[in-house]
């Protein structure tokens, strides 16, 4: 076979439009800041803005159709579709929280929204991805702007520092999921999903350096996701980053992540699901209960929510450890739901914090029902959501994992997780009993001034409440998504629906 | 001809020196080459690999990584050298601002 058949490859342009669009974007907005001061940054907010809803729309029109594109590199499918749209809309709210921050703390505008952009390019590209290739350069362009961006305010050292972490435990979690790579190429002889998931069926891949392509591979998304005990840079990144970086670093980086693991491992390493659904338990039951044990002794919301967002992944790997059709379904639903719930509680975070790190303790949040009623409430829904709480959308995603995980024999797991909630919600309750039941606290500020951000707290506010009450459209996109990655035809997690 | 076993056992022994590297030794610098080191022990393994499949991708890889590589080194050392300016210190037991 001539390896240089230019034209057995099918350059569809279509299906990376929306890519290309977040790209140009980006450039557009670095060149436009050059002559800009960084005070006068929240024009460029808004074209990021622009560029991400061109963007939404374009992927919208390509929902539906499938196959694949250049040569098998990129995936075009549901999955890829559905995961873009989410992680379009958790870069929109990253926006629309940093355009009165951005301007406050002085970060360079240009820089900041256009590396934004980039990042949300490398999450899309995950997404998407239809060999193990485009999953590396995905990962590294999301990575490498989301490193810059965790020390954008140069003069802090804080920032400083959170960004050397990232940096360095992030290249080296990379080196990782490279050897893996490498040595799946070398024990399937393609780097093609399709062609690995055809070579994965026949019996004699019990092969030793598969199995170690597969650990290596499984390191390294665990240390993207933040995984016990891959989790060690998380809390002091989260800390350290820009508030509303830290919001994309728990939502968009985790989507991203999120998009490559599932559709590497429930969907093409599906038929060697015996080599790895044990270590993903352990990873799972490690993961819930060491981020929420420790969550409930910290007393910064950022180190919280980090926390927080550790063990959230923790739930989500219990969906992973089911496999099948109706936990990736499952799986699918829990991040939508996670992203909206999340991104809403990092916006009041954002709201409450004023020069940099003030505002960040909880004891900072006491009495906030008395000064600011709105946000309290806004704050309490979200905080019940992840919690759990019913109707709001983190119990519904619970409660389809959970399922999930029961109908696959996986009884213990679940009481672990169910457990898990319970510890869980301790310290998501002690936040609300501080907003309503303490005094003290600091003062709010008018947050009357900032429409971008009061938006932003609210359309998550009513996601959160619309996914949890009404969660069969979602729901059934996210089945949709999830076979048509799979190529199973089967609808068996849309009888799930209550 | 070198077999692959021997490449592959060449490129395991650099990237286990790079892992080593990285958790033992605490000056950053170090720890950053201690990285590049893993990422040009996957390079070998990829260019072997792919000598022996007879595939062009294990070759091709090898560009993307580097082009990577380049990329994380321009931007690992711009923040390493914003952490200097702020600290003078590139000693990873001096950063300590953030824990719990």
């Amino acid at each position: 076979m001539n390896p240089f058949n230019l034209a057995a490859i099918n350059f569809a342009w279509l299906p990376i439009l929306p890519l290309i669009t977040v790209g140009i974007g980006a450039i557009v907005v670095l060149l436009a800041g050059v002559r800009l001061d960084d005070e006068e940054s929240e024009g460029l907010g808004w074209l990021s803005l622009a560029a991400l809803a061109v963007a939404f729309v374009l992927t919208l029109g390509i929902v539906g159709q499938t196959g694949v594109a250049f040569a098998g590199a990129l995936a075009v499918d549901s999955f890829s579709a559905f995961f873009e749209l989410v992680i379009l809309i958790a870069a929109a709210f990253t926006i629309l929280m940093s355009l009165d921050y951005a301007g406050e703390n002085h970060l360079a505008g240009a820089e900041y929204y256009s590396l934004v952009l980039f990042s949300a390019l490398g999450m899309m590209l995950m997404a998407s991805a239809g060999d193990l290739i485009v999953i590396f350069l995905g990962l590294e362009t999301m990575s490498i702007a989301v490193y810059v961006l965790a020390g954008l305010r140069r003069r802090d050292p804080r920032s400083n520092e959170a960004a050397i972490k990232y940096f360095l435990l992030g290249a080296f979690s990379t080196g990782f999921l490279l050897y893996g790579i490498a040595l799946i190429y070398g024990a399937t002889g393609t780097i093609k999903f399709e062609a690995i998931r055809a070579a994965l069926t026949q019996p004699m891949m019990s092969n030793p350096m598969l199995l170690l392509g597969l650990a290596m591979l499984l390191v390294g998304f665990a240390f993207k996701v933040a995984a016990v005990p891959f989790h060690m840079w998380t809390p002091d990144v989260y800390e350290g980053a820009p508030t509303p970086i830290t919001g994309f670093m728990a939502v968009g980086v985790k989507l991203g992540a999120f998009a490559g693991f599932v559709r590497i491992f429930l969907v093409n390493f599906g038929p060697v699901s015996m080599h790895w659904s044990q270590a993903l338990w352990v990873l799972a039951v490690l993961t819930m209960t060491a981020g929420n044990v420790i969550a409930v002794v910290q007393t910064n919301i950022k180190r919280m929510l980090a926390y927080s967002a550790i063990a959230h992944a923790g739930y989500i790997l219990v969906g992973m450890t089911a496999a099948g059709p109706e936990a990736g379904s499952a799986v699918l639903y829990y991040l939508l739901a996670y992203a909206f719930t999340n991104l809403g509680a990092f916006a009041i975070v954002v709201a409450l914090e004023r020069r940099g790190s003030v505002g960040d303790l909880i004891a900072d949040y006491r009495g906030l029902s008395s000064r600011s009623p709105a946000l309290a409430g806004a704050m309490a829904l979200f905080l019940l959501s992840l919690t759990g709480i019913p109707p709001l959308a983190g119990f519904m995603g619970k409660f389809y994992i959970f399922a999930a995980a029961l109908h696959q024999g996986y009884t213990g797991l679940v009481v672990i997780a169910v457990l898990n909630s319970v510890v869980a919600a301790y310290y998501y309750i002690s936040v609300i009993v501080a907003m309503y039941m303490e005094e003290g606290g600091i003062d709010t500020g008018r947050l009357a001034r900032k429409p971008a951000l009061v938006a932003a707290i609210g359309l998550a506010a009513i996601a959160t409440v619309l996914i949890g009450i009404y969660p069969a459209p979602y729901m059934s996109a996210a089945a949709n998504a999830f076979n048509s990655a799979s190529g199973e035809q089967a609808m068996r997690a849309a009888s799930l629906n209550p | 001809m070198v077999s692959l076993s021997w490449l592959m056992a060449l490129s395991a022994a650099i990237f286990v020196i790079g892992v080593g590297g990285f958790l033992t030794r605490r000056n950053i610098l170090v720890m950053f080459m201690s990285i590049e080191l893993m990422l040009n022990a996957v390079n070998l393994a990829f260019v072997s690999l792919g000598s022996r499949l007879g595939t062009m991708d294990g070759q091709v890889i090898v560009f993307f990584v580097m082009t990577v590589a380049a990329a994380e080194a321009a931007v690992g050392l711009a923040i390493i050298i914003s952490i200097f300016r702020s600290r003078e210190t590139v000693h990873a037991d001096d950063l300590t601002l953030l824990k719990w």
